[in-house]
């Protein structure tokens, strides 16, 4: 089965032949990786090394009375331990570390907790000792006093009169205004667009429905780890899995009330993050345990650690409800969306928000988002976050809609797709995007049509939206003599986009991809880079890269000049080729004559870009339902999402590919499942059920081709809208095979048997 | 400390010899006694497949072997499956079909995959997903996996003939 | 001149308009000029000199990085949406 790329051909950007970009080199770290040589944060040996251990919480809401350490502190082997009373104070500290502010409190607490515990999980303490395993028995070793207090694990519970509150300076904020009382509601907000009451009595068919969603976790392979060296000058150095290095610097810095140029953070090679390895979790307690040992300590989460003291994503309490005219024109959308944010605000409803209505073009919306704490896990982002969980009920609520008018389901939404100057409900208009260009290629895939060959079968289609984001890197590159460059940029690489990076430069240097040695730096090596994530390295380190490359070939063009004792602006440069009247040289031979005609050439490039691409994806995907386990197979799946342009199609394929699997895990099998007392009793990878290979059936893929015009090649985030649509596309499915409209996530066996047999009741 | 053991065993075709305690795992030992890190630690109960290792000819979770288990065993681990300064047919599949995106996975797989092949030439891709089933992937979703392992195949096939 | 889109729980500080007309050559100088109109309304984005933690402005449809200090034409749309980032929320 062959990937289709379908290029749009209405600009010149995406009509373009390119001799690097749109081709499939190796991945440059390709070796490294394919035989265990590649050094991630747990292999990392230094001499002296301690091992740390986290003591956690295990009630779900408790004032913590005492801590005592003298026990463990006696063990043999154990070298120090330490509270939260070894971190300075917060005080009223707001802090922005590059993502929005925050209260420093917040942070700090969930590294270590203050004065309460507010989940099962949550950091009370840690020890560092000679062996992971001393420091094991030490952990054990510690002595806790809790004070239990009552828990509350929904959002809806959270939101009610008299529920137990976690923060009791924490009030509602809606827009710049805090309301009076304490709450549990961190935010809320209202988008509206037109007159909603006017568009529903303007609707032929309404259709209203509640959803739920469960806790689900990113699920990386590498469990969190950080090491830390608190040396004898002052400086701590730092190596850790992390999506941002600058970030573990600027936070560690912040915790620690220590200056930012005192903290050096060494990216190590990434066992995936989807969002979960961006917040701080080991690195301040690795350095306290540090400064108080004088020797290196290594700190690496158990996976039942990662589970309970991570950051899953939010599970969510959603009620949409959508009016339509009989001709399928959509007339009036709304939406109340309740995100579970855990123990510290933040749920990332907001993009929810955003992102839950973007595929069409109505006049008539209101949206309600309330970010709400629980007595979970303090909630991160996990691929595209807050979408997920709009899309499956929103683009289930279609579908029925569809149904109910007689409509074909992607028809439904072309004839309501949004276009560039389509006003979003958070307000602003669309840009170029390619969700018409999407939905058109679903439909004419022969997946669409195909025969579904058996009973109990069914197919569904969904589609999904992600806005991306830019935000800085920087990238800087240097021409060595044999004509190869170095580049250096800080974008954590978590799916091959050193390569993507790397390749953009090759494009316009006119060299060969194989010939940029791409470097992911530390923060005191590379100027300040934001996150790997939002779907913005290949876009904006991307820039940086194609920046700097654009300064080399300046400087070049110049050193040609100097060599040929002519004038700069008589020498023009293209494709690695650089040439004056019947004079040329190449890129490598040039690269041979640098110290000759100036010295080192390197070029820098440094980017905040505007210009990010949005990107949609849609999903067919067929399954069977098992009608006496409930058990759902998907015996196909497509996948097909506009990539403004795939600068390496390999690994936008495999985006494509990771986030629809994530989608389907998430859909039928991943859960959080919670005892009333806030203990996950799944907390393995055995019953936490991440799709394996079993469960799959080939992914196929379509990479669109709408360009971003704020991109030289046109280029689109990518890895994250894949995730968006398939519940709801699964959901749509279940639906046409076994008659019965699913919604709650999981939508695992028993809950489809128990809709099958009620449906027959 | 506990009292520690000396273990002999034969590791991607050397004798070596190291030190261990009872509760020690061959993945701890592999690790952190021999500096073999190739083989990750993703769950510690058998259940990512991310410490694969081939152990007197079977693959096995080295997270649930303990090291003084491993004594007088043969164990080939990633660091063993290139052959000198050359790739093994599985290696440059899984880098020509962009069978991995963060790596972490990887060499459980490859080590998984080429126990695969080395008992079964041409397997099906229904049969080369149920031998995978053990290794977990969360960033592929498995279809390059699997291409890479058919590529292998072939690969090793026409070698062969 | 620019056209600013007023969050709706806002809308009630400009009087029932969900949009306003407004001179101001940055966003800064946009909301000075609407704090003028609209006595209040500058405190509800405003905190400490720059874009309250949780809102970004967009400036045509695109969210801008300089926040107050982004450049708006006569023909500009100024909306403020929620901050959002890479991914993190903090």
């Amino acid at each position: 089965m062959k990937t289709q790329t379908e290029t749009s051909t209405e600009t010149g950007i995406g009509g373009r032949e390119y001799a690097v970009v749109g081709t499939r080199p190796i991945r440059h770290d390709g070796a490294d990786k394919v035989t265990g040589r590649a050094q991630y944060g747990a292999d990392l040996r230094l001499p002296g090394l301690l091992h740390g251990c986290i003591v956690r919480s295990p009630y779900a809401h408790a004032r913590i009375r005492r801590i005592d350490t003298a026990k463990a502190a006696a063990l043999p082997g154990v070298k120090a331990a330490v509270t939260a009373a070894d971190l300075p104070g917060a005080g009223d500290r707001i802090v922005d570390l590059g993502e929005g502010a925050t209260p420093l409190s917040y942070i700090r607490g969930n590294i270590l907790a203050g004065e309460k515990v507010l989940y099962k999980g949550h950091a009370v303490a840690a020890v560092a000792a000679v062996s992971p395993h001393v420091a094991e028995e030490a952990a054990g070793m510690i002595e806790v006093e809790y004070e239990p207090l009552p828990c509350v694990l929904t959002a809806p519970e959270a939101m009610q009169a008299g529920a137990p509150i976690l923060h009791d300076d924490l009030r509602t904020e809606e827009f710049g205004k805090r309301a009076a009382k304490a709450s549990n509601v961190a935010q809320h907000f209202r988008h509206s667009l037109g007159d909603i009451e006017k568009g529903f009595r303007e609707a032929d068919v309404i259709v209203e429905r509640e959803f739920r969603t469960a806790t689900v976790h990113q699920g990386y392979i590498e469990p969190h780890n950080a090491t830390a060296l608190w040396n004898h000058d002052g400086r701590v150095h730092i190596w850790c899995s992390t999506q941002g290095a600058f970030v573990v610097r600027d936070t560690t810095a912040c915790i620690l009330d220590i200056p930012v140029s005192q903290v050096k953070v060494t990216p190590m090679e990434i066992g995936g993050g989807f969002g979960g390895k961006i917040p701080v979790y080991l690195e301040p307690v690795a350095a306290l345990l540090s400064k108080k040992t004088g020797r290196p300590v290594k700190i690496v989460m158990s996976r039942k650690d990662v589970f309970e003291g991570t950051g899953p994503t939010p599970g969510s309490y959603i009620k949409v409800k959508i009016g339509a005219r009989k001709d399928g024109r959509i007339t009036a959308a709304q939406a109340y969306l309740a995100y579970e944010a855990g123990a510290y605000p933040g749920a990332m409803v907001a993009p929810g928000a955003m992102c839950i209505f973007a595929a069409y073009d109505i006049e008539n919306v209101v949206i309600d988002g309330f970010d709400v704490v629980v007595n979970k896990p303090s909630t991160a982002a996990y691929r595209a976050p807050g979408a997920t969980n709009a899309a499956f009920a929103a683009e289930t609520v279609v579908d029925e809609i569809a149904e109910k008018l007689g409509i074909d389901p992607i028809d439904f939404r072309l004839r309501n797709a949004a276009k560039e100057g389509t006003r979003r409900a958070d307000g602003p208009r669309h840009r170029r995007i390619g969700c018409a260009e999407v939905l058109e290629a679903m439909k004419r895939h022969p997946h669409y049509t195909a025969p579904l060959g058996g009973p109990h079968r069914g197919r569904g289609v969904a589609i999904g939206f992600w806005f991306n984001v830019g935000l800085p890197s920087s990238c800087t590159i240097s021409v060595n003599a044999d004509g190869t460059v170095s580049l250096v940029e800080g974008s954590t690489d978590i799916g091959g986009t050193r390569t993507s990076v790397a390749m953009q430069a090759a494009e316009v240097l006119g060299i060969a991809a194989e010939d940029v040695r791409p470097t992911v730096a530390d923060t005191d090596s590379v100027g300040y880079t934001a996150v790997t994530g939002g779907s913005r390295v290949t876009f904006s380190t991307g820039l940086a890269a194609y920046d700097a490359a654009q300064d080399v070939v300046r400087q070049m063009k110049e050193r040609a000049a100097k060599l040929w004792e002519i004038g700069v602006e008589q020498v023009r440069a293209e494709r690695g080729i650089f040439c004056a009247g019947d004079r040329s040289i190449s890129f490598k031979e040039l690269a041979a004559h640098l110290e000759e005609t100036g010295g080192p050439v390197i070029g820098r490039g440094a980017v905040n870009p505007k210009g990010v691409g949005g990107s949609f994806a849609g999903c067919i995907a067929d399954v069977e339902v098992d009608p006496e386990t409930g058990k759902v197979s998907v015996l196909r799946f497509t996948s097909i999402q506009d990539a403004g342009k795939a600068i390496h199609p390999s690994y936008v394929e495999g985006q494509m590919q990771g986030g629809s699997v994530q989608g389907i895990g998430w859909a039928l099998n991943e859960e959080y499942y919670m005892s009333p007392e806030g203990v996950m009793l799944n907390a393995s990878l055995l019953d936490y059920r991440m799709p394996t290979s079993l469960d799959l059936p080939p992914i196929e893929t379509v990479i669109v081709e709408v360009p971003n015009p704020g991109h030289p090649f046109g280029a689109r985030g990518v890895g994250e809208a894949s995730i968006v649509p398939p519940p709801a596309a699964l959901a749509n499915a279940i639906y046409r095979a076994a008659g019965v409209r699913l919604n709650s996530l999981p939508m695992k066996p028993s809950v489809v048997m128990e809709a099958i047999w009620n449906a027959k009741a | 400390m506990r009292a520690r053991t000396q273990v002999q065993a034969t590791i991607n075709g050397e004798t070596v010899e190291f030190l261990c305690e009872p509760r020690q795992s061959l993945l701890e030992c592999l690790r952190d006694e021999l500096g073999l890190t190739g083989a990750k630690e993703g769950c510690n109960d058998g259940n990512c497949g991310a410490c694969t290792v081939i152990l007197d000819g079977r693959i096995v979770n080295s997270c649930l072997v303990l090291g003084l288990e491993a004594a007088g065993s043969e164990i080939t681990t990633i660091e063993g499956i290139a052959r000198g300064a050359e790739l093994h047919p599985v290696q440059r599949a899984f880098l020509e079909q962009a069978a991995l995106q963060c790596g972490f996975c990887t060499p459980g797989f490859i080590v998984a995959s080429k126990a695969l092949l080395d008992e079964e030439p041409d397997p099906s891709p229904e049969r080369i997903r149920l031998w995978l089933a053990n290794n977990l992937c969360r960033c592929t979703g498995y279809d390059k996996i699997v291409r890479a392992v058919e590529q292998a195949a072939a690969q090793l096939q026409k070698v062969k003939a | 001149m620019a056209i600013v889109y007023i969050p709706t729980p806002l809308v009630a500080l400009t009087g029932g308009n969900a949009t306003v007309e407004v001179e101001g050559a940055t966003v800064r100088q946009i909301i000075d000029n609407l704090e003028q109109s609209w006595p209040g309304i500058r405190e509800r984005l405003v905190a400490k000199d720059h874009l309250r933690p949780n809102i970004s402005v967009a400036v045509d449809g695109e969210v801008s990085p300089l926040g107050l200090l982004e450049r708006v034409s006569p023909t500009s749309e100024v909306h403020f949406v929620a901050a959002i980032s890479g991914g993190s929320r903090r």
